[in-house]
């Protein structure tokens, strides 16, 4: 099945030098990290197309994470997105959560390849650091996580989490104290312990080949929902929605669909308080094109060039960026990029609670909260494809504060 | 020729290495941050480094990092950086402007390049510009008849340290170490080896910066290199002390200090 679509895309970006998207992408980086990416991106290439490689991989997806993950019709829930056939891919059933897994285990793979012992990682949720410190403790590797200070509060239960699986959090202190922080942090330690240590990015950021190589990790999301829904329906879906922070999950579902034009890819950005506030994390439906963190994509910055700081309740996409990726599928209309509001997504967090008995994350309640508009739009006799990227555990204090103050 | 290459082609006649000071502008004011450039050219400085202040300055340390947020907070962006180089080549001294990219794209490369020029800038060294993205700048820089200086790395391959240093006019900014800027309790000894393995490609001056910060440690570069540069050590300085008189009068003192291990070296 996947055969169709890796011999369709291999096209799809053929034009560009690899590593770019169109005018996005590339490589901004201190010239002290130029080796070590040229070096990951030839084990990218040359692991795709190892036997050992891949089975080693399938191996821990479906011994450890537990793929294939399955999907789920929400029949109830169905009601409040007009009545449209709902069909979530359940990647908040994976080992530690969420979506995450899939790179991070791909990611330690290369690790161990290219012989170092040391992987840092950024965390805005903590999924991701959940998941690089559950996958460093599986491979015996030294794990040090740096997570914005800000966001070590909204997800202190993730912080515990990565700390009894034998990682060091270090809270960034510095500029807004969140995700994008934490980066900064993360490549500060990379400059300078690069000769061991691997930087497992944890989204489809970042420069040449973090964009292509994590995507590749997330694309079975997309190769695994693709037979699943014809084999349930008999056909393709409407629409395939998904949250978008730096865009991972929504990549990792988008990608095998990219051919086929009758889809429509839909992703939901945070929109905070409403992009009319400014208040918001949406950069590619309230930012323009610009240079953040090693790449060219939109972002949220102002006149001189200067990142702005992004809000939203979800720490997850609490983020100014987003992939290059999604920044050319976006301009050349292959896929639609949608703001949900804080509230917006709060009232899909809770439907899907007390409508399907799932407590997503509130980075994926924005998902499905798209989903409740375009299912009205598209009506009934339309099929939406929900990556459902993680799952509301840790979430349940900052939901539980929300509808608390609602009250008052 | 741009005055920078004036300078360091005029210093090495006289068999020594060029004292070259950071200082981000608009830190802690714009005002201050000039009247923080006198003292630096007073005492001893023979090219002065402009930082341009970034929200997301990766290749920098903590007290780079906290510099740049006190003069993004005063609101500091690209005219108060084109001031600042107006007034500090005003002082008859080469300057250059140390930027990351985004500000350049956002401000527009050919309209930047130009500026630099009508400031009376020499260059700009560019800190995060892989040399795949750089065509755009390298030609408008040409253009414009300014310098381009990249950052060569301890880590480059032969092949690709001879692409960054060919690619660099001005000088060659070589990285002494693997990591950000800061002060370091000594300098490493790959610096030596890189600035003699740039040379193996280049006729370019080469100039070693991250974490030279003594008197001892600029002598000691001073040995090698064509140019010292010192960043973070000046600005602790001003950070560490209870009002900014004080801080430029213990600046004038390190500077003076650091100039004079530099002339000493050879």
């Amino acid at each position: 099945m996947s055969t169709t679509a890796e011999t369709a895309n291999s096209t799809y970006l053929s034009s560009f030098p690899l590593g770019h998207f169109g005018e996005y992408g590339g490589r901004f980086v201190p010239e002290a990290l130029v080796a070590a990416l040229d070096e990951l991106a030839q084990m990218h290439i040359q692991t795709q197309a190892d036997p050992t490689f891949i089975a080693e991989l399938d191996e821990l997806h479906r011994t450890y994470s537990g793929r294939p993950s399955i999907i789920t019709e929400a029949k109830r829930f169905s009601a409040y997105a007009g009545g449209a056939r709902i069909i979530l891919k359940r990647e908040d059933l994976n080992h530690t959560g969420s979506h995450k897994i899939n790179n991070v285990l791909g990611q330690a793979l290369l690790t161990k390849r290219m012989g170092k012992s040391r992987v840092i990682a950024e965390t805005g949720a903590g999924q991701h650091g959940v998941a690089t410190a559950t996958a460093a403790a599986l491979m015996g590797l030294e794990c040090v996580v740096y997570m914005g200070e800000e966001d070590t509060k909204r997800q202190a239960l993730n912080v515990a989490r990565m700390k009894l699986l034998g990682a060091q959090v270090v809270p960034v202190t510095s500029g807004s104290r969140t995700l994008k922080d934490a980066i900064n942090e993360a490549m500060r330690d990379w400059v300078t312990n690069v000769a061991d240590t691997h930087y497992i990015l944890g989204t489809v950021a970042g420069p040449h080949p973090f964009p292509t190589m994590v995507r590749d990790f997330h694309r079975i999301i997309g190769d695994e929902a693709r037979a699943q829904v014809l084999e349930l329906t008999g056909k393709l879906p409407d629409a395939v929605l998904a949250c978008v922070g730096g865009g991972s999950n929504a990549i990792g579902i988008f990608y095998p669909f990219i051919q086929d034009a009758s889809v429509r890819l839909i992703g939901l950005e945070a929109g905070g308080d409403g992009i009319e506030t400014g208040r918001h994390a949406s950069a590619i439906s309230g930012g323009r094109p610009g240079v953040l963190h090693g790449a060219r994509s939109y972002m949220l910055q102002d006149k001189n060039g200067q990142t702005r700081e992004s809000h939203s309740i979800s720490a997850g996409l609490d983020y100014p960026g987003v992939g290059p990726e999604h920044s050319y599928l976006h301009d050349i209309g292959r896929a639609e990029y949608r703001p949900i509001t804080d509230k917006e997504a709060m009232e899909a967090f809770s439907l899907l609670s007390r409508t399907e008995g799932i407590i997503p994350a509130i980075e994926t309640a924005h998902a499905l909260a798209g989903a409740m508009k375009v299912g009205n739009e598209l009506g009934p006799n339309s099929t939406l494809l929900i990556n459902l990227s993680g799952r509301g555990d840790k979430d349940v204090e900052t939901a539980a504060n929300y509808f608390e103050n609602l009250k008052m | 020729m741009s005055h920078l290459s004036e300078r360091l082609a005029q210093l090495k006649s006289e068999n020594r290495a060029a004292f070259i000071a950071y200082l981000p502008a608009g830190f802690p004011t714009v005002e201050k941050s000039k009247a923080a450039i006198e003292v630096l050219v007073k005492n001893g400085v023979d090219i002065v480094e402009i930082g341009f202040p970034y929200s997301d300055p990766i290749m920098d340390g903590p007290i780079i990092q906290e510099a740049a947020d006190i003069a993004l907070a005063n609101g500091t962006g690209a005219s108060e950086v084109l001031e600042i180089l107006g007034f500090t080549t005003n002082l008859k001294v080469p300057a250059v402007v140390m930027t990351y990219w985004n500000p350049i794209e956002q401000y527009g490369i050919s309209k930047f390049a130009d500026a630099i020029k009508s400031a009376n800038g020499s260059g700009v060294i560019t800190p995060d510009l892989s040399l795949e993205e750089a065509n755009p700048w390298i030609r408008e820089s040409d253009r414009a008849g300014i310098n381009n200086i990249f950052v060569a790395a301890p880590s480059s391959a032969p092949e690709r340290l001879s692409q960054v240093a060919s690619a660099c006019s001005g000088f060659v900014y070589a990285a002494s170490l693997m990591g950000v800027t800061g002060t370091r309790t000594s300098v490493s000894s790959s610096a030596k080896d890189l600035v003699s393995r740039i040379r193996e490609s280049v006729q370019t001056p080469v100039c070693v910066g991250l974490g030279v910060s003594t008197p001892e440690q600029a002598k000691e570069v001073a040995s090698y290199a064509d140019g010292v540069i010192v960043g973070s050590a000046l600005i602790r300085v001003l950070l560490e002390q209870p009002d900014f008189e004080t801080g430029l009068k213990e600046l004038a003192v390190l500077t003076k200090s650091l100039a004079e291990g530099i002339r000493q070296a050879r």
